[in-house]
């Protein structure tokens, strides 16, 4: 009769945890862990696949890394990374980013012409293929704009030459052929297009923030501009960096269409001409391969410092509920009651 | 009348303040005078409209019909006068936002920025909005933190914090803009009940030391307590009002009777049911 009462009251594994007797109170946890046995498997089999990779990497002489690696250091192909794919990744992103913003705004705005105007942009702009948008920039834009004057009317020539006047009022003018077909152009492109989803990007952003927000910023006294920028954008950054990092990441990857401006400094460009040039077409596009993953890592290692950053706050749940409302009610009741 | 702040024009002066949302017209002319100092309470049962017409003085709702001075101000307007007579003309948003600097407002769900600590929460008005000396604005804040008593919970997230330490970050906040009036709707109906009595505390003393306060609440303790005055709507128009002490245990309109004696009999309730599981 004690030994069963004893064996009822007391944790199963006896032997192998803190060695608490039965009389004690529990101790602490020391437990086995679930054992997982099909993932050593998984980890076998991946393994032995892995070694087959690079034995492959090694033996097969096609592969031919050494060369690939002298690719990816080569002059040209380090001008064409530089230029054609970080620099035209970061411009036409900030582009894409800060037009993006505004234009998430204007579609959330209270004036219907905002409104309709952000919407055509993006319709515009998500409408059109990259590769599509970057051709017709790159010879387009040289073909129907000549000359890209900047005056303070529109029509400003004619009105000039209506008012008989000698000055066209144009308050500056551009070549447009002495920059077009260049690296800018593409950027433009490539950041116009982009805005276009990014606005979606941030318009879910901000919609994503509790309309409280907004009115406690109204509260204390802030305008609707200043609001949006200490306020809200703050918290919508929480919803909008994830998918911002993947657009970043796609873009540098289509910037390999800025080939098609046609662009010369660009790292697709230069390996393949590399690649056509010596007939080592693999090595050359391992090379390109190489450096892609290169700077999709450091991205992702920027996305994580900037997620972490904008986390802040976020760390602990908020205990309170609605459903304490009516009893709080009543305690306030008693308490008059009471006295 | 005069647009200056004279002696005898109270804080708040509504007059015949109408509001719809849509075809439904949830305030039915609203005529309210809070004088520099008072504490008044807004009571009513639910939907009468208490939290659009506290809304309303902030103007964070428009109003359709009637007017709202503060200080002698118009709010969210200016009458000028032009050939036809006098009218009004619509402020800029940058006016109304002038405009609500003078105002504090506590919310029900507390609403404090959740990416910012509470001490940041505290100076983010005076700093960015009123451009005081962030150093300067540093101690104050941190003095604010501690008259609510939270001293020691300055470099706190909200999410860190309980509902009663938020509520009070969320008063500490609004009384940092130096306001001349403060509203308060519903200031503690969201949260547990151990948490109310710190936050009514807080907001007894600000009462204590003069602070003009507009209150929608349900607390009869509090409001016979602490408010000079009371205010009863229903159905969107004010019932009756007066001293706290009349109005809760002898109201003389039908309404407010049904609304308290409904609310005691809630409460008695809920007692009879914690008797008989004990
Ligand atoms: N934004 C809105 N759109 C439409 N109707 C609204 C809106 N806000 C409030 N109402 C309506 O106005 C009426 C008054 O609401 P209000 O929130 O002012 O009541 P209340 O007295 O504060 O009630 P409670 O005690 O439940 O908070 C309600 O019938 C509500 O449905
Ligand atoms: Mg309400």
């Amino acid at each position: 009769m004690p030994a069963s009462t004893e064996e009822a009251g007391s944790p199963p594994s006896r032997e192998g945890g803190g060695g608490a007797s039965p009389t004690d109170r529990p101790g602490p946890i020391d437990a086995v862990p679930v054992r997982h046995p099909g993932r050593y498997v998984a980890v076998a089999i991946i393994a032995m696949l892995a070694a087959m990779i690079i034995s492959s990497f090694v033996t097969n002489e096609r592969w031919d890394f050494p060369y690939a690696f002298r690719v990816m250091n080569y002059t040209p192909v380090l001008e064409g990374l530089l230029k054609g794919t970080i620099i035209a990744t970061l411009g036409s992103m900030a582009i894409g980013i800060t037009l993006g913003v505004v234009i998430g705004i204007m579609r959330l705005s209270d004036n219907p012409v905002l409104r309709v105007v952000g919407f055509l942009y993006t319709w515009f702009f998500r409408g059109v293929p990259r590769l599509v948008l970057v051709i017709l920039f790159g010879t387009g834009i040289g073909y129907l704009y000549p000359t890209f004057d900047i005056g303070p009317l529109p029509f400003s020539q004619q009105l000039a030459e209506w008012l008989g006047l000698s000055s066209d009022l144009t308050l500056f003018s551009l070549n447009v052929n002495q920059i077009s077909s260049t690296l800018i152009w593409g950027i433009i492109a490539m950041g116009l297009s982009e805005a276009a989803y990014m606005a979606e990007i941030a318009r879910a952003g901000i919609m994503s923030v509790d309309d409280g927000q907004r009115e406690a910023a109204a509260a204390i006294g802030m305008g609707p501009g200043l609001g949006m920028r200490r306020v809200i954008l703050p918290q919508a950054m929480r919803v909008i960096i994830p998918p911002t990092g993947n657009e970043t990441i796609a873009m540098l990857k289509d910037t390999s269409l800025l080939a098609y401006l046609p662009l010369a400094t660009e790292l697709f460009f230069q390996t393949q001409a590399i690649g056509n040039r010596t007939l080592k077409i693999m090595p050359a596009l391992t090379a390109a391969t190489m450096w892609y993953l290169v700077l999709t890592t450091v991205l992702m290692i920027g996305q994580f410092y900037l997620e972490r950053h904008f986390s802040r706050g976020y760390g602990a749940t908020r205990a309170q509920s609605k459903s304490a409302t009516l009893r709080s009610r009543l305690i306030g009741l008693s308490e008059g009651g009471a006295k | 009348m005069s647009s200056s702040a004279s002696g005898g024009m109270p804080l708040v002066h509504a007059v015949n303040v109408h509001k719809s949302f849509g075809s439904v017209e949830v305030l039915k002319g609203i005529d309210v005078d809070v004088h520099a100092g008072e504490v008044v309470c807004l009571l009513g049962p639910s939907g009468s409209g208490k939290t659009t017409f506290l809304r309303c003085i902030n103007q964070l709702e428009t109003i359709q019909g009637g007017r709202i001075w503060i200080d002698g101000e118009l709010a969210g307007y200016r009458e000028k006068n032009t050939k036809g007579g006098r009218r009004l003309y619509r402020l800029k948003n940058k006016e109304i936002a002038a405009q609500r600097r003078e105002i504090g407002m506590v919310f029900q769900r507390f609403n404090l920025f959740p990416h910012m600590t509470a001490l940041e929460n505290v100076m983010e008005g005076p700093v960015k909005v009123q451009r005081r000396p962030k150093g300067q604005m540093r101690e104050e804040a941190m003095g604010l933190l501690e008259t609510v008593g939270l001293g020691d919970k300055s470099s706190a997230y909200p999410g860190q914090l309980s509902g009663g330490q938020q509520q009070r970050v969320a008063i500490a906040r609004a009384l940092a803009m130096q306001p001349k009036l403060m509203l308060f709707d519903e200031p503690t109906s969201a949260l547990d009940p151990e948490l109310v009595g710190e936050v009514l505390q807080v907001m007894r003393d600000l009462a204590a030391q003069g602070t003009t306060m507009i209150v929608v609440t349900h607390e009869m303790a509090f409001a016979r307590d602490v408010a000079d005055r009371v205010v009863f709507m229903d159905g969107g128009v004010v019932v009756e009002q007066g001293d706290p002490a009349e109005v809760i245990n002898s109201p003389s309109h039908k309404r407010t009777q049904a609304f308290l004696s409904r609310l005691r009999s809630e409460h008695e309730q809920v007692a009879k049911a914690a008797a008989d599981l004990v």
